[in-house]
């Protein structure tokens, strides 16, 4: 197997850890999630984040409080990471008065003011403007914070994706939009979608920064953050990065994915594996025992079930609640 | 030969102006495309070109003259050694012309334009108190400013909105005021600054995006619906989009099917949001002034043709409109008028006509489409036994079909008739004068509409 060898010598066990950890908590509960579908449990769309952790995980290691971050409808990972319970999102799944949406939202449809996680959009593309929007309000209060604005490789050819570019660069905004390129747009590859596949560039035409990024490497991913970050939070306006990733599942649940072969999708999961990789370097360089990490496998398995219980067990939600939270 | 100078249109709705400056004196030589004066629309002061060449004859209208109509003759053109008496009379000169411009049916334009308060109507939809005639346009300005200055998370965003003074002249004074991080001119992306408008809103600010009219609203119709109506829904209560979108909704004059558009009962179908039309000055200041502070997405539907009109408006600092609280223009016995938007004018003149046929219409104000108000719709149904609705959108879900259904199953046993729908018609607008005209809801149809459920 040819791993990554350690190039940046600088990280922490501690950190490392706590990025293992995260990536097992999105991945054990993204595969408890496809459980819960099969069983019926998880009605309509579910896409699934498996293969991707490392993006947000990365992402996330990079902010600091008030920060703010809004995706697509693929969205639990976003969520995970950022700190939101478990329990409620899979609840929400669920369709239950347990979910962070009382069950009215979804998978694709959910939202923590508290977390300052802003959804959760089932319009590819939507979420670009209004992620900018965020980051207008926090350069109008005039703080620091910046804006992670998530979409994929579908969307990066949605036309307000380039009108938001415009306008974000030309009032020096403070959004990092992050391209999660996993390869795929639904069903259509970016090389058959796309003639010009260097999605970073594509800011350049308007003075927006780019670059493409290892987004199955969780260090590259957050070393790539950070320095956005920098730049945003200096005031220098918005930065594009194209973390070049891939989803091991279907679009959704109900996608059989037959317009990529098997070996493809084991190549990259047995060379590119971005929670093996961590594995690896915790292992390897002597920073963690087997026994420990399989303490933390223990307990990722124990919070994942815990969320499946509360799931199947939190209430549906009264009938009233169609009628409530339709206006303030 | 003698050459008239006419006052000229210089927009689609333009039925008179102020001769602001003369940039010539008689006795000048002029070129074609010389500036020769000044002009001040009710949106913009404009110079004027001239067309022909010639002599400045005579200059017939002193500048500083306001009120001055479209064709108009204001100076005569004459050539080298000609004299001004060899000009046709201007009188003659009108009227071969004939009528400007067509803008709506004129019965509406004689009884609608002059302030309410001239008619004598009871003033039943005005708190008591003091009041001071202005234009919808001022009362939108002023709305704005006060909301603004109360609240500094108030902005405002859209086309030309700031530098421009506004497209229609609604945000007039505003970038000098505010200052451009609350007056924020946009590029013409109206997906892009919505979708920006509506993150702006969950980011704790409270924008009102300006469309320059509600028909390019639809490049940006999934961020008013998907991302600013539905998400206080979606996230189970929380977080909303407290913002509004405002600009002229409906047809203008003269600018074509795809300008011509009355988005009322579209807006008006989605849940998650409030939905506002008003007719007169009072209700564009105080309901403007309750969208902006109300917490949830408000659609704001304008109308150009209105802007200019002038009304009574309460001088009450806190004088606000509620939403879902219809008022009574006019006070009848023998049929309802259901009406909300210019509606409300064509309504108002087929009442006038009815009256001298001794026909007297109550003429219900709808003001907030969602909210509606139907108690005061179904209570006055109940006391006039005949409803007739009156707007300006397609026939096809319309809000009268709305308004109707909701007659006829919570008041059918008070019905002496059918309701009737007066829409505009089932086609795309047309350019042409005679068939826009036709295309629209005229107060001649409502007059009919009436006699019919009345069976007169």
């Amino acid at each position: 197997m040819a791993k990554k060898p350690d190039t940046r010598p600088n990280v922490s066990k501690d950190d490392l850890l706590k990025y293992y950890r995260e990536m097992l908590l999105i991945r054990r509960f993204e595969e408890k999630a496809g459980q819960l579908y099969g069983m019926g449990l998880i009605g309509g769309f579910c896409h699934l984040y498996i293969g991707q952790e490392a993006v947000v995980v990365g992402l996330e290691a990079a902010t600091k409080d008030g920060d703010k971050r809004v995706t697509s409808y693929r969205d639990h990972g976003h969520m995970l990471a950022c700190g939101m319970d478990p329990k409620g999102v899979m609840a929400e799944l669920t369709g239950r008065i347990g979910g962070y949406s009382k069950g009215k939202g979804g998978s694709m449809h959910m939202f923590s003011k508290e977390k300052h996680f802003y959804g959760g959009h089932g319009i590819v593309g939507a979420q670009v403007p209004l992620g900018a929007g965020l980051a207008f309000a926090d350069k109008y209060k005039g703080n620091d914070n910046v804006t992670f604005t998530y979409f994929g490789d579908g969307a990066a050819n949605q036309g307000q994706v380039y009108e938001t570019y415009n306008m974000a660069e030309l009032w020096q905004l403070p959004v990092i939009f992050v391209i999660e390129n996993n390869g795929y747009a639904m069903g259509t590859s970016v090389k058959r979608s796309t003639k010009s596949t260097t999605y970073f560039g594509r800011g350049l035409a308007y003075g927006i920064p780019g670059e493409q990024v290892d987004g199955m490497d969780v260090l590259a991913v957050k070393a790539a953050g950070e320095k956005a970050v920098a730049h945003c939070r200096a005031g220098n306006g918005p930065y594009i990065l194209e973390m070049m990733t891939y989803r091991y599942r279907g679009h959704s649940m109900s996608d059989p994915a037959k317009y990529r072969t098997r070996e493809e999708v084991e190549k990259i999961k047995t060379e590119k594996d971005c929670i093996e990789h961590v594995r690896d370097l915790l292992t390897q360089g002597g920073l963690a025992s087997d026994e420990e990490l399989k303490a933390i496998d223990k307990d990722i398995k124990a919070i994942v079930n815990e969320s499946a219980e509360f799931a199947k067990e939190s209430p549906e939600p009264d009938l009233s609640e169609l009628w409530t939270d339709i206006t303030v | 030969m003698a050459t008239q100078v006419l006052m000229p249109a210089l927009s689609p709705t333009m039925e008179e102006g102020t001769l602001a400056k003369w940039l010539v004196k008689e006795g000048d030589t002029v070129k074609s495309g010389q500036i020769l004066a000044e002009i001040e629309t009710d949106k913009a002061t404009m110079e004027f070109e001239a067309v022909d060449e010639g002599v400045v004859g005579k200059i017939l209208v002193a500048e500083g003259t306001a009120g001055v109509k479209v064709n108009t003759p204001i100076a005569v053109l004459v050539e080298e050694g000609e004299t001004v008496s060899d000009a046709p009379a201007p009188a003659a000169v009108v009227e071969s012309r004939g009528e400007p411009r067509p803008t709506v049916a004129a019965p509406v334009a004689a009884v609608a334009a002059a302030p309410v308060a001239a008619q004598g109507w009871p003033h039943s939809d005005l708190p008591e108190g003091p009041t001071k005639t202005m234009t919808v346009r001022e009362a939108l300005r002023e709305a704005m400013a006060e909301e603004m200055r109360a609240d500094p998370t108030v902005f405002l965003m859209g086309e030309e909105v700031g530098e421009y003074q506004g497209a229609y002249k609604i945000s007039q004074g505003l970038l000098d005021e505010f200052g451009p991080r609350r007056v924020v001119d946009t590029p013409i992306t109206e997906m892009g600054f919505a979708g920006i408008g509506v993150g702006a809103s969950w980011g704790g600010l409270k924008p009102i995006v300006e469309f320059m009219t509600f028909n390019f609203s639809m490049q940006a119709m999934d961020h008013i619906i998907n991302s600013a109506a539905k998400t206080l829904y979606m996230s189970g209560g929380q977080m909303g989009s407290p913002m509004v979108f405002r600009g002229p909704n409906g047809a203008a004059a003269r600018v074509g099917a795809q300008h011509s558009q009355d988005f009322a009962a579209w807006y008006a179908a989605i849940p998650g949001m409030r939905v506002c039309m008003p007719y007169s000055a009072a209700d564009a200041k105080g309901l403007l002034k309750t969208a902006i502070r109300d917490p949830n997405p408000v659609v704001f539907l304008e109308n150009e043709i209105l802007y200019g009109r002038s009304f009574e408006v309460p001088t009450d600092p806190d004088f606000t409109v509620p939403f879902g609280k219809a008022s009574i223009l006019r006070a009848g016995s023998d049929v309802t008028l259901v009406s909300f938007g210019i509606g409300c004018a064509h309504a108002l003149a087929a009442a006038e006509v009815l009256a001298k046929e001794g026909i007297e219409a109550e003429v219900v104000n709808l003001r907030t489409l969602r909210p509606i108000d139907y108690d005061t719709v179904l209570a006055s149904v109940m006391k006039t036994n005949r409803c007739v609705t009156v707007e300006e959108g397609f026939p096809v879900g319309s809000i009268g079909d709305h308004i109707a259904s909701t007659v006829m199953q919570r008041a059918f046993d008070y019905l002496d008739a059918p309701v009737i729908t007066c829409t505009g018609k089932d086609v795309p607008m047309p350019y042409a004068a005679n068939l826009e005209k036709f295309a629209l809801i005229t107060p001649a149809e409502v007059v009919t509409a009436v006699k019919s459920v009345c069976y007169r």
